[in-house]
């Protein structure tokens, strides 16, 4: 695991801009996430918030301009950002014949990780009851559970999460919140892409809406800030335990 | 030096488990092997029907058979050995864990191994059944051949099974790409076994033979150093 040095964003993108044939996702995105900071992407359907965290997660080659993860280039020091990042795309990606404690037995293996935190991950992920079942047999928002356990396996500085709320129930939110803020708390960043801002209310730092393949104006920006600043404080209203919520949603700041 | 061994270690690890993740799935889901061995022995019986009773006739034409058996029941094995990660969305985060990326392709290369050699087994015993041959008396280097002929045509049938992946049309890419290339190493396995059989062209054997062993040396590295930039997107 790499130590950088303060001084370096967590995640720094600058001009990044993407190509699928003739048609451009990406038109020039710079976005600069501090260590401790998790920011919330916004955006309209096939904007690129998707096409941007693949790249960040060197699981695309931008087109043009660049993207680092502590400082390092997600093209020319791939594996290096690899050992950084933690990432949570749309589909859990988990072996289907394999039980829930084998899946992520086979992710320590392939981190060259032990399995004596394996028991303890199930455990916190609420599937111990069925830790000798195959993946096959379990919903959607355990197999999305399941795939958290594997991110936590990795002990990322950086989480990139694409929707990761989707599919999960109450509990499964509240578990996704903590891991995202343990990892900000520890001097991680998160970036998070979202549909919809109230489960996440309470988390962002501050949100980047993305729009036409670029960084959205201030404008937009603001506007996203109040609708999150809204949704934070009907939270607060409605549970006296999201009062740091709203407080925390009310200090956002608008700069990408 | 200790970190070279170290690197060591974790790529051995690495390929370990892929191999074992591989066959575990392909154990569990059991549909494949079952097909597999079914379609090898179908072509099998298939040419012993067309071939007729003569002895000799089927003796001459047993490599040839015994070979393209496994060659078509080994294209289905290829496709699928990138079929589980691709069913689930399993190839991202296995192209996300750090470390060589061709420590994949050496852990399905493996696995796929494996499995054609199991399938080898079952279609060489129903062969030698199928076509009256009987065990030669230069059989090690029968095995040999087998070997070295299993080596090849996994090592290129895994690799284009990879480049095949990233498409939709993959079940008709991978033969096309596939079959040309595996000409000369079929051709000499067929020879080599060929002669090993009829037990009297021992030096044409030799000379399939070193052309297997090449045809295999310059496969398993180019394929290896080819591979991260086949499975990048």
């Amino acid at each position: 695991m790499t130590h950088p040095t303060d001084d370096v964003f967590a995640i720094e993108a600058q001009s990044i801009a993407r190509r699928f044939g003739a048609r451009w996702i990406l038109r020039g995105v710079s976005l600069h996430v501090r260590p401790g900071e998790v920011v919330g992407l916004l955006g309209s359907n096939g904007c690129g918030k998707s096409t941007l965290l693949r790249m960040l997660a060197t699981l695309l080659k931008p087109t043009a301009g660049s993207a680092a993860i502590y400082g390092h280039d997600v093209v020319t020091e791939a594996d290096e950002v690899r050992r950084n990042i933690g990432f949570l795309a749309h589909t859990p990606g988990l072996y289907d014949d394999l039980s829930a404690r084998e899946n992520l037995e086979f992710a320590a293996e392939m981190l060259g990780g032990g399995h004596e935190d394996i028991d303890a991950l199930i455990e916190r992920v609420n599937l111990s009851h069925v830790r000798h079942e195959r993946v096959r047999g379990f919903s959607a928002g355990m197999q999305r559970r399941l795939a958290l356990g594997r991110l936590m396996l990795t002990k990322a500085r950086v989480l990139l999460f694409d929707e990761p709320y989707s599919n999960l129930d109450t509990d499964g939110i509240r578990l996704m919140n903590s891991i995202i803020s343990e990892a900000a708390r520890d001097g991680g960043a998160a970036l998070v892409v979202l549909h919809e801002l109230a489960p996440a209310a309470g988390l962002l730092d501050r949100t980047v809406t993305i729009r036409d393949g670029r960084v959205a104006d201030p404008t937009a920006a603001l506007l996203a800030e109040a609708a999150l600043a809204s949704t934070a404080g009907a939270a607060s209203t409605a549970s006296t335990a999201s009062t740091a919520s709203a407080a925390s949603a009310a200090s956002i700041s608008v700069v990408a | 030096m200790t970190r070279v061994r170290q690197q060591g270690g974790d790529n051995w690890r690495r390929i370990r488990a892929i191999a074992w993740k591989d066959l575990t799935t392909e154990r569990r889901s059991k549909a494949g092997f079952n097909a597999v061995v079914s379609l090898g022995i179908t072509i099998l019986v298939l040419f012993g029907f067309a071939l007729g009773p003569d002895a000799q006739v089927l003796r001459d034409a047993a490599p040839g058979a015994l070979w393209l058996a496994v060659l078509f029941a080994g294209v289905l094995a290829f496709n699928r050995s990138y079929q589980v990660e691709l069913d689930t969305g399993a190839l991202e985060p296995l192209l996300l864990y750090p470390g060589a990326r061709w420590t994949i392709f050496t852990g399905k290369l493996l696995a796929n191994m494996l499995f054609v050699g199991l399938l080898l087994v079952i279609v060489v015993i129903a062969g030698m059944v199928l076509f009256a041959v009987k065990v030669p008396d230069a059989w090690p280097t029968v095995i040999a051949v087998l070997a070295l002929g299993a080596i090849g045509l996994v090592t290129l049938g895994t690799f284009y099974a990879s480049m095949a992946s990233r498409s939709r049309a993959r079940e008709v890419l991978l033969p096309l790409l596939l079959f040309p290339m595996l000409v000369p190493v079929l051709l000499a396995a067929m020879q080599a076994s060929k002669a090993l059989i009829g037990a009297d062209m021992m030096l044409e054997a030799g000379a399939w033979i070193k052309m297997l062993i090449a045809y295999d040396i310059i496969f398993v590295l180019a394929t290896h150093l080819a591979f991260e930039h086949v499975i990048e997107a």
